[in-house]
């Protein structure tokens, strides 16, 4: 298996404050990398200096191989890193088979861009309504953003990952705020993700369950740091996971 | 067909669609309908500012982005085909020629505006093309032998467009080359209001609207965002130019008053805003609007004065002097009663 995503010594520092103090991670083809950690260990920072909405302090960012560190985030997009936000952040007055549609023609040439119609061009609707039959939101394809609810914009969040078809699948709190009957129809997808062996997917996650189902091995950041990388269930039952999320003095006890 | 013809984007209201007919049908029309000369140049007018007002909205409703020298380039157009045919001597050639270096210029100038500017901040756009317009209002008084200063100057276009070319009678009308100018005008103005309606709504249109909408996420799945606003306001300010070289040709006249001022430049950013921002329908009806409202507010109020004559206070608020108090009132009055314009409004329903 090869290193598809690889960070040295990555930094970020916010004045006097190291929000990410020198991750070095590599990130291989075919695995679900779990990355979990208490609020503000830096997580959603981490993935930002990835994909590129941070520059980072310094350190390195390579994809396939390649430095990417200095890149747009458009630019590592089209190369094959994929990000869905924590928060929702999508294209509200535009209708949810627009939204995906969007994502899918940002990695074509599409002909006649500017004098078509963008409606002539089946190809993408009809791949769009196949990702969103993924996500179970085909039916409502016509909707404007702005009338889903908070569980199917977070499935449509989804939804726009898958159609970007990245070889780096980032999800950053995926299941986030979703009910108990809509989260297993997107950790079904990312378990069907899974089984591509061609990529790699990073899963922000605070629910140990899902974490235990689904990931192939665990990091965690503790105040920006990384302080365990392995196993999921070796590292669960670690003492830096222990003190991580409930603090060294309870740990203790 | 039709359909194809406004590129799927229909007026989805039947009093918007039905207002929409009337425009086009009223303008179509216009010399056999409403004769008289300053009918027919209120007509053009309108043409020419629809145009002008949707090229202007294909920035700042589709694109978001505040541009402030949208009339610089609407100038460029018009001091291309008048200096043309001063120097090229009357002529197709000249305007043709005029029109394309006014347009090629205005797409250069917007770039290099762009180029500096947009790759910071939008609102840093917003205040380059401030400070350029404002140079170049200035530069085009100052430079008198060239561009007439302050007075601006007069050409002459070939004479087929001309008034004095009869070409016969139609329903009581006399075809003169000023109705065959008009209809130059018009179906200029019409095929590239076509082509920005087709703009909009193409794969790249769609674009500028995800850009609009969250420029931080249109990024992240991979678009370079500073391009396409680059290229926007490029086309954008191109089909200002060439507006303007409509109205030069309709006009027989360049002068910093009617094409380069600031007075001008208002009057577009509120025919938008009131004709509803990010749809090409809204310029439309706001050009529409606002052509007919300064052209005629002064002879309505001045029958409305003379009607209540009897009443002290009202008829001397109703004075035809008075009528920028009151085309400023109607503007407040829309903004406030319709935020999203009056297409916004019309579609929304009640």
């Amino acid at each position: 298996m090869t290193d598809l995503l690889q960070t040295s010594n990555l930094t970020v520092r916010f004045g006097g404050h190291v929000a990410v103090d020198a991750v070095s991670c590599s990130f291989r083809a075919g695995e679900l990398t779990a990355i979990v950690g208490p609020n503000g260990a830096g997580k959603t920072t981490y993935f930002n200096l990835i994909s590129g909405q941070i520059p980072a302090s310094s350190g390195s960012v390579h994809l396939l191989g390649q430095d990417i560190g200095r890149l747009s985030p458009s630019e590592r997009c089209r190369r094959g890193l994929g990000r869905a936000f924590q928060l929702t952040n999508l294209f509200p007055k535009l209708s949810v088979l627009e939204n995906v549609r969007l994502a899918i023609q940002a990695h074509r040439l599409v002909r006649g861009a500017l004098f078509s119609m963008a409606s002539s061009h089946t190809a993408l609707t009809d791949e769009a309504m196949a990702v969103l039959e993924r996500v179970r939101l085909h039916a409502i394809a016509e909707q404007p953003v702005t009338e889903l609810s908070h569980g199917n914009q977070r499935k449509l969040e989804v939804a726009m990952l898958i159609a970007l078809d990245p070889k780096v699948y980032m999800f950053d709190e995926p299941t986030a705020g979703m009910s108990a009957d809509e989260a297993p129809v997107v950790l079904d997808l990312i378990a069907e993700l899974k089984a591509d062996t061609d990529r790699t997917i990073l899963l922000v996650e605070h629910k140990m369950d899902v974490i235990r189902t689904l990931a192939d091995r665990i990091i965690v950041l503790h105040n920006g740091a990384l302080v365990a990388d392995g196993d999921p269930a070796e590292v669960i039952a670690s003492d830096v996971v222990q003190e991580a999320y409930m603090g060294k003095e309870l740990a203790d006890v | 067909m039709l359909m194809r013809l406004i590129s799927g984007d229909s007026p989805r209201s039947r009093l918007l669609t039905a207002l929409l007919l009337v425009i086009f049908f009223g303008l179509l029309f216009a010399p056999f309908l409403f004769p008289g000369v300053r009918a027919l140049e209120t007509a053009a007018r309108i043409c020419v500012f629809i145009l002008l007002a949707a090229s202007y909205d294909l920035l700042l409703g589709y694109t978001g982005v505040v541009s402030f020298a949208h009339a610089m380039f609407f100038g460029m157009g018009a001091y291309g085909v008048g200096l043309a045919s001063q120097h090229m001597g009357r002529g197709f050639g000249s305007l043709i020629f005029g029109s394309l270096a006014g347009a090629a210029l205005a797409a250069a100038f917007a770039l290099v505006i762009a180029l500096f500017s947009l790759r910071v901040r939008a609102i840093f756009f917003a205040m380059i093309t401030l400070a350029v317009a404002s140079a170049m209002a200035v530069l085009v008084s100052q430079l008198s032998q060239i561009t007439g200063g302050e007075d601006g100057f007069t050409f002459q276009i070939p004479r087929a467009l001309g008034p004095a070319n009869r070409m016969g009678e139609f329903g009581g009308i006399n075809i003169t080359g000023k109705i065959l100018n008009y209809y130059v005008v018009f179906f200029v103005s019409l095929a590239l209001f076509l082509s920005l309606l087709r703009i909009v709504n193409s794969p790249f249109g769609r674009v500028l609207q995800a850009i609009r909408e969250n420029d931080f996420r249109a990024e992240a799945i991979g678009y370079r965002v500073v391009r396409y606003r680059i290229i926007a306001t490029c086309i954008s300010a191109a089909v200002a130019a060439l507006a303007g070289s409509l109205f030069a040709l309709w006009l027989r006249y360049v002068g910093p008053d009617t094409t380069l001022s600031f007075a001008i430049m208002l009057d577009i950013l509120l025919m938008v805003v009131i004709g509803g921002m990010g749809t090409i329908w809204g310029a439309a009806i706001g050009a529409t609007l606002m052509v007919l409202a300064q052209t005629y507010l002064q002879n309505l109020m001045g029958s409305a004065a003379e009607a209540t004559a009897a009443i002290p206070l009202l008829s001397r608020l109703l004075d035809p002097d008075r009528w920028l108090l009151w085309l400023g009132v109607l503007f407040i009055l829309s903004v406030y009663f319709f935020p999203a314009g009056i297409v916004g409004r019309l579609r929304t329903g009640r």
